[in-house]
């Protein structure tokens, strides 16, 4: 896979919900992964398969089950590309700012 | 919340490589902030990960060792109080040829819901597998993994 295959898995709206509900619970199955989505499972599969084609998303049998998990090896890497030494920790201070100011109810 | 995680990346190079680059320490300290691995290599020997200062940042046992194609190590942090009382988690390298490339498979799965060690590593292990990538692939590793890190 290139990077082309993760920026075009990344340009769908669809396709981050499913990694966001894969960062705050990770190592679901496709029915986890569906329910309460406004997608059909055919159409979660064919997402999934996408992220996994990309490298976005790992799977482990789990028993009978297929279990999905966020692999962000491949975000690190762009991020690696285009963030220098330096400005990691400052990056990092900022978007913990950012979180602060915008969440409502914090933890 | 899930007590393991999967992370997978394609390195150009040869399993063999690879293999050497995981284990020995003249490869490790350049990409792993100046860690090694004390260690037999075989199975049920004693695994102690050591810092830049020698002091022994974690530790477990090898439970399989099958080169170049997979590795499974107990692992307990040793340096964070918390982290330690955890017990041991277990950390698992697959490596298989892909291409002209190895698709090398990490999955470290811990013993207890929001573990502190998990906490610790999820966030490390993306860089230190970037880091091993590059230094494989351009002979050079990442600057932001070279050294040992201050605030840690």
């Amino acid at each position: 896979m290139s990077m082309d295959d993760v920026f075009k898995a990344l340009a769908d709206e669809s396709r981050r919900t499913l990694l966001d509900r894969l960062h705050a619970r990770n190592g679901q199955t496709l029915g986890d992964l569906c329910e309460g989505l406004a997608m059909s499972r055919q159409a979660v599969t064919k997402h999934l398969a996408i992220l996994e084609a990309a490298n976005l998303v790992a799977t482990r049998r789990q028993g009978r089950e297929k279990l999905h998990f966020l692999n962000p090896v491949p975000i690190n890497d762009i991020a690696e590309r285009w963030i220098g030494k330096f400005e990691r920790d400052r990056l990092a201070a900022l978007s913990d700012l950012k979180r602060q100011l915008e969440s409502d109810d914090h933890e | 919340m899930s007590r393991q995680f999967i992370h997978v990346t394609y390195i150009r190079t040869t399993p063999e490589k690879l293999w050497e680059a995981l284990i020995r320490p003249e490869f490790t300290r350049r990409y792993w902030v100046e860690s090694w691995q004390d260690c037999e290599w075989k199975v049920g020997a004693p695994w102690r990960m050591l810092g830049p200062d020698g002091e022994v940042k974690d530790a477990g046992e090898v439970l399989e060792y099958d080169p170049p194609r997979r590795l499974v190590l107990s692992w307990r942090n040793e340096f964070i109080p918390e982290a330690k009382a955890e017990g041991y988690s277990r950390c698992t390298y697959e490596l298989e040829p892909a291409g002209d490339a190895v698709k090398l498979t990490l999955t470290h799965e811990f013993q207890t819901e929001n573990s502190r060690l998990y906490q610790g590593v999820s966030g490390g292990w993306p860089l230190i597998l970037a880091s091993l990538k590059s230094l494989l692939e351009t002979g050079d590793a990442l600057e932001a993994t070279k050294r040992w890190p201050e605030n840690v």
